[in-house]
């Protein structure tokens, strides 16, 4: 039983999204502007039992419902935030596929520039401290055996020229 | 009897692996000649072992021996017999034997093609090649044995998981395993010359044809699961970010950097600490990607504690491989000297660019791919990282990367003129502008973004042409001269070429889609139309229509424009009896520029109508096009006559030039 676990376990994290089918027809709002707000929030939302897909394009009854919820609150005249927050205050910052900026993720959201910045000021200075006084190195010299591979190279190099 | 034979092998190979990893490694140490000639030896049995290992799983499955439990789990008499073939790595066990064949097969390669390498690095590279074989080899004896038998054998199997039965996904394990192996050996390579304290320029040259083969293939096996998503999820999302994606992206950003830093190696001779480390580095993140996957610690905790012996054994690999090599690298990377000195503004400078951005690059999708594992680990929280996240990262990061790679191969070596190189590309900055302008006319001027991405990708294209142009002084020299020395340019400039105007193609694919794709989601009766971006989608039929191992229900549509005939289209829902699994078969109809992509669901709640999904796909199937451009370019590069000194030479090398003489004692 653990193994055919195991197996589902492996073909579901092979696959990201099986059978996404997404919203269906008769969740969608009659009022095309709303509907459009709400496609644009529900592909920002997280699938809660799923694996990273947005509630968009999951088909997974929970899925369906969060996409029920979330219409009948732009119904019940929710500004987008509001409608995000009535989510977040229930389900957590786990429904958001975008993170919030905060202490938590301050390394998530600027480690990336700072590891670009870092990384830039690294080189700059190690190329400000090499253009003082560093000459070129010199090759260290060739051993009897590299020689030896050379002279066979360069042979073999002259034979290669009448070759097209 | 087979399987028994193939777990035999398997077993061999652990054996012989581990006198590949010892013995060589001490000839070379004692500068023994034989001993070393060992590890060649051992690199052709482990890959004779692994060959039989391989053949007997093939052949459980092709002749359906359900008395093999592997067999059972994965297969079903009624299978076609290329899902049965593939059936052999879809699954955990048998995904592994193809790892360790694959590993065996670049192991041989070296052995036999690597014949003029210092016999101390190639024995020494061997070795470490062998030491990777030990890890997984002992793996699968010990916890994932891939020959089980099952007594009694019940009469059928469970047949393969359904989404797997597809030509797109059976074969892009083997192609992302051949980059994931392949990278191995840049391991390897890397390893070895750390052991040996020397990195030059012909060690850049030697380790360049693997780095270039692996990269391919990794491009092409991405491309492929992408393409697979594309076809097969029902709505034409190509990318998701996630952790599984992301754990193939993240060495082949790692891979990309690796194949432009080796560049500066072997041309100028420095950069070398760097490029080893980033071999190293490519390496773990492949291992990462596969085990990472397969552990399940990414998407759900739980399957760790599924097989905690699976799991353990996992983590004290990684960690094995991933802190010998970075030991090996802190105790041994100082004594690499640093090599030739150069302006900020020249070629090595573009390329220390170009590496500076993917690092950053492939740090964010580490991060955005840990970063929720991490946080909870330490009692931060749950929290989700979605498209939103690298959108806003990653995305960035590669905008400069693709801006640059227009100018870099115009660079000169040691200290360029800017302004010249500009000049250079004025054509190419009028093919920009050029291409955003036909976005705004096709498209309008929304959104801004994506239009100055499409003029980005323009600019890339052209700059990969005005480079072979400038090479060749095309109208600068009569034309049967520039043709002479187009016949004349190495196949490494061609190869570059391609590959970056592939990745401008395939970024304007990835805007086109992203930003333009027109939808239509409706409940449509036998007879009803829709207009989705000018067509009209109007459904005929729907009916059954039989498979080999499914039942399918089959709409008809057509599609017209202005009322003329465009398409017929014939989307699919499939459903598989043994596993009671439906998959969706997209029906496609692709003009180069634009996909009209179909998906005829489930009978509507009122019982006449179906569920359907339509949608426009601009430029979509440039993202594929622009990613077998660059696996074209990588392969193009391999034939350069630069790399071909790694080949076997014509005549034997005298014994005595391959083998250094014993130091005396």
């Amino acid at each position: 039983m653990r193994r055919v676990l195991f197996t589902l376990v492996l073909a579901a994290t092979l696959l990201s999204g099986p059978l996404a089918r997404a919203v269906q027809p008769d969740e969608m709002l009659p009022d095309p502007a709303m509907e459009a707000r709400a496609r644009a929030i529900s592909k920002d939302l997280r699938c809660l039992v799923c694996q990273n897909q947005s509630i968009d394009d999951s088909d997974a009854p929970l899925a369906r419902d969060l996409r029920l919820l979330l219409r009948e609150r732009l119904v019940k005249g929710d500004t987008d935030a509001q409608a995000v927050a009535f989510l977040t205050d229930r389900y957590g910052d786990y429904v958001l596929l975008r993170p919030p900026v905060k202490p938590a993720t301050y390394l998530l959201w600027f480690g990336p520039f700072a590891l670009l910045l870092a990384g830039g000021g690294l080189l700059l200075w190690r190329g400000r401290q090499g253009g003082k006084g560093r000459a070129e190195a010199v090759a260290p010299p060739l051993t009897a055996e590299e020689k030896a591979q050379v002279a066979l190279l360069l042979r073999d190099e002259d034979e290669g020229k009448g070759r097209p | 009897m087979i399987p028994e034979l193939g777990h035999y092998a398997l077993v061999l190979a652990l054996v012989v692996a581990l006198v590949q990893s010892v013995v060589p490694l001490w000839g070379a140490w004692r500068r023994d000649g034989a001993m070393m000639e060992v590890g060649r030896t051992a690199a052709y049995c482990q890959f004779a072992a692994l060959a039989l290992a391989f053949g007997a799983l093939t052949y459980a499955h092709v002749v359906s021996d359900f008395s093999v439990l592997n067999v059972v789990e994965n297969s079903h008499t009624d299978k076609p017999m290329l899902y049965k073939v593939a059936g052999v790595w879809g699954n955990h066990e048998g995904s592994l034997v193809l790892w360790v064949f694959i590993l065996a097969l670049f192991g041989a390669l070296v052995a036999g093609f690597g014949r003029n390498l210092p016999a101390t690095l190639r024995a020494r590279v061997l070795a470490v090649q062998g030491m990777i074989g030990v890890g997984f080899l002992w793996f699968m004896v010990a916890t994932s044995n891939p020959f089980t038998r099952v007594d009694p054998a019940p009469l059928n199997g469970h047949d393969l998981n359904p989404l797997l039965q597809d030509p797109g996904l059976a074969f892009h394990p083997p192609f992302l395993y051949l980059g994931y192996v392949g990278f191995s050996l840049c391991f390897s390579f890397a390893a070895g010359a750390l052991i040996e304290g020397r990195v030059d320029a012909a060690w850049a040259r030697w380790v360049r044809p693997w780095t270039l083969i692996a990269w391919s293939s990794l491009t092409l096996g991405i491309a492929m699961g992408s393409w697979w998503s594309y076809y097969t999820l029902g709505w034409g999302g190509w990318w998701f970010w996630d952790p599984v994606e992301n754990a193939s992206l993240m060495p082949w950003l790692a891979g990309t950097a690796l194949l432009h830093s080796a560049i500066v190696v072997e041309k100028r001779d420095t950069l070398k600490s760097w490029t080893i480390l980033l071999a190293i580095v490519t390496f773990t993140l492949s291992l990462m990607g596969t085990f990472l996957v397969r552990s399940g610690v990414l998407t759900s905790v739980h399957a760790f504690a599924s097989d905690p012996a699976r799991g353990v054994f996992i983590l004290a690999l990684l960690v094995v491989a991933t802190g010998g090599g970075l030991l090996l690298y802190a105790l041994r990377a100082p004594i690499l000297k640093a090599g030739g000195l150069f302006a900020p503004i020249s070629r090595e400078g573009g390329l220390v660019l170009n590496n500076l951005l993917l690092s950053t690059a492939c740090a964010t999708v580490f991060l955005g791919t840990l970063y929720p594992l991490f946080l909870d680990a330490i009692g931060g929280g749950k929290i989700s990282i979605g498209p939103p996240f690298f959108n806003a990262t990653f995305v960035p990061l590669m905008v400069p990367v693709v801006a640059v790679m227009a100018m870099g191969p115009l660079l000169s070596w040691k200290r360029a003129d800017l302004a010249g190189v500009l000049g250079r590309l004025k054509i190419a900055a009028l093919v920009g502008v050029a291409a955003a302008l036909a976005g705004v006319w096709l498209a309008g001027t929304k959104p801004v973004l994506a239009l100055l991405a499409l003029g980005l990708a323009g600019w890339a294209v052209m700059g990969a042409i005005v480079d072979v142009a400038e090479r060749v002084r095309l109208f600068r020299i009569p034309l049967g001269d520039s043709l002479a020395r187009a016949r004349h340019l190495p196949r490494g400039a061609w190869g570059t070429a391609l590959a970056h105007a592939g990745l401008g193609v395939a970024v304007a694919g990835m805007v086109g889609t992203s930003a333009w794709t027109t939808e239509a989601i409706q409940v449509l009766h036998i007879g009803q139309s829709v207009d989705v971006a000018g067509y009209s989608f109007r459904l005929d039929s729907v009916g059954e229509a039989p498979g080999p191992n499914y039942t399918a229900r089959r709409a008809v549509l057509t599609v017209t424009r202005h009322g003329d005939f465009v398409a017929t289209l014939a989307p699919e829902q499939r459903f598989y009896p043994v596993t009671r699994m439906t998959t969706t078969g997209a029906a496609i109809h692709t003009n180069f520029f634009s996909d009209l992509y179909a998906v005829v669901g489930e009978p509507a709640p009122d019982g006449t109508g179906y569920n359907t999904r339509f949608y426009r796909h601009p430029l979509v199937p440039w993202i594929w096009v622009g990613s077998i451009l660059m696996m074209a370019g990588g392969l193009v590069s391999l034939s350069d006559r630069r790399l071909r000194v790694g080949v076997p030479l014509k005549r034997a090398v005298p014994r005595a030039a391959a083998l250094p003489p014993a130091p005396a004692e």
